[in-house]
């Protein structure tokens, strides 16, 4: 089954995202046809991996590239290319990158950081408290939390909170703003990035910037614009996917009330709980960062040539019944959870730690101050987020 | 890279702690010939091995600081950085 003729391959993403549904389709390809051919809305047609176990190969091998994507017609959903900083780079170039900041986002380091994000919770649930209910937890709770948390972790004033928030958006848009306007942010993020890297270096500081700015004025392999692409992607990185996750989260949980109950009954599960809604949840709602084979590589039953670009669906691996018991099922207590939601290899998410006690906290919180938490208008009006490369909610009215 | 494989001297060992390890897959994308994931966890493909940049790295990049680089005579720790 390796008919790579053009009237195989299929358009990708196969439609508009349906809430956090996850399409059927993905179900039979995973049976059927692990490997199938795609195109994206832009670029050169792609194989796309949809079983665990491959998905796993395709991001974790060695014989597959992000650096090998440069200078191809990558297959993309925006019309212009987005290439260079740390997602387009192997080892050794993205270690050397990579080990600027990883020590920073060590599990050990990030619970250092739980009790003032705790604090950050609270604060925040008593302003929605505040203002309702009813009231919006996209608003008050999600969107400002993590970024409060990386503000102090990176060492950027959170005063300046609306300007990056609103260009963050361009590292996620698809279709949601324009090609222009997406350029226009990304280069508002790197120069605000640069200036304050500029005045980090006139004025130390101990936060993860001024580390940045110590290691590259120390080490002359690190040019000054890599660091502020790395500085600006994790501030930008660093919030859309939590700001989203939260609400998505919520969202699921009061789908699912008996789990819910559950876990208000056994607090001690928050940290399953948190793999089991990182597993459950298809955030993605396409796919991107496609990689590319160095040799030919045989995945999926199919031989994948050197050359060609391979990617995956996370969602649909993290439904893969071979490795998941009853993997449609949301359980909040699932033991063995080998989810791949942080992605996996070497561009596994470096915030991944901190994204996992953020959200602990915010389910501990919530449990604590809003056992009754429940939503506000009827589940069909809420409003869902489009031309995203992520599915989450735009508002989010709750009541408890 | 600083450091060539095969380079002589006393040599090292690589622990992995399993109870630590969540299977990210960072080390064996960053040291392919030293990491390897079984079951979904990695172990070291051989415990002594020469010095090489890439075991340091590997060790500085996990999040759960679950790899052990020492000499391998006097157990003195190589990596991870504190």
């Amino acid at each position: 089954m390796t008919d790579t003729s053009e009237a195989t391959i299929q358009r990708y993403p196969f439609g508009d995202p349906d809430r956090l549904n996850l399409d059927p389709r993905y179900a039979r390809l995973r049976r059927d046809e692990p490997l199938i051919r795609v195109r994206l809305p832009y670029g050169e047609p792609a194989w796309l991996a949809t079983r665990h176990a491959d998905v796993r190969t395709v991001l974790g091998d060695a014989r597959f590239s992000r650096a090998a994507a440069v200078g191809r017609d990558e297959p993309r959903n925006t019309a212009r290319q987005i290439q260079g900083g740390i997602l387009s780079m192997d080892p050794p170039d993205h270690t050397r990158l990579r080990r600027l900041v990883a020590r920073a986002f060590t599990a050990r380091r990030v619970e250092e950081l739980r009790p003032r994000t705790r604090q950050i919770a609270d604060e925040l649930v008593d302003n929605l408290l505040a203002a309702g209910p009813p009231a919006d937890l996209v608003e008050h709770v999600a969107t400002p939390l993590p970024i409060r948390v990386i503000c102090d972790l990176l060492g950027v004033p959170v005063t300046d909170q609306d300007r990056f928030h609103t260009w963050s958006e361009a590292i996620v848009s698809t279709t949601s703003l324009s090609p222009e306007r997406i350029q226009q942010y990304i280069d508002n993020l790197f120069a605000y990035m640069g200036e304050l890297i500029a005045r980090r270096r006139d004025e130390p500081t101990d936060d993860l910037i001024g580390a940045m700015v110590r290691a590259r004025d120390a080490d002359d392999r690190l040019s000054e614009e890599e660091v502020v692409q790395l500085a600006a992607g994790l501030l930008a990185a660093g919030h859309e996917t939590t700001v989203t996750q939260i609400p998505n989260f919520a969202y699921v949980l009061l789908q699912h009330p008996d789990e819910w109950a559950r876990l208000r009954a056994d607090r001690t599960l928050v940290p399953r709980a948190v793999e089991e809604l990182m597993r459950f949840v298809p955030l993605g709602a396409t796919a991107a960062f496609a990689r590319y084979a160095k040799e030919d590589v045989e995945i999926g039953g199919v031989l994948v040539r050197a050359g060609e670009p391979v990617v995956v669906s996370i969602p649909s691996a993290n439904r893969d019944e071979t490795v998941f018991a009853d993997a449609d099922r949301l359980d909040l207590g699932r033991e063995v959870n080998p989810h791949l939601g942080f992605g996996h290899g070497v561009h596994h998410c470096v915030g991944a730690q901190l994204a996992r006690m953020e959200l602990q906290v915010v389910l501990d919180t919530l449990l604590d101050r809003t056992p009754g938490l429940r939503l506000a208008v009827p589940e069909p009006e809420l409003v869902w987020k489009s031309g995203l490369l992520v599915r989450g909610l735009t508002a989010m009215p709750v009541a408890w | 890279m600083s450091m060539e494989e095969g380079q002589s001297g006393p040599g090292w060992r690589l622990h992995v702690d399993p109870t630590r390890c969540i299977g990210s897959g960072i080390c064996a994308g960053t040291a392919p010939r030293h990491f390897g994931l079984v079951d979904g966890l990695s172990r070291p493909l051989a415990e002594r091995v020469s010095p090489a940049q890439a075991v340091l790295d590997a060790a500085d990049s996990c999040p759960m600081e679950a790899i052990l680089v020492s000499e391998a005579d006097s157990r003195r720790r190589i990596a991870p950085e504190p």
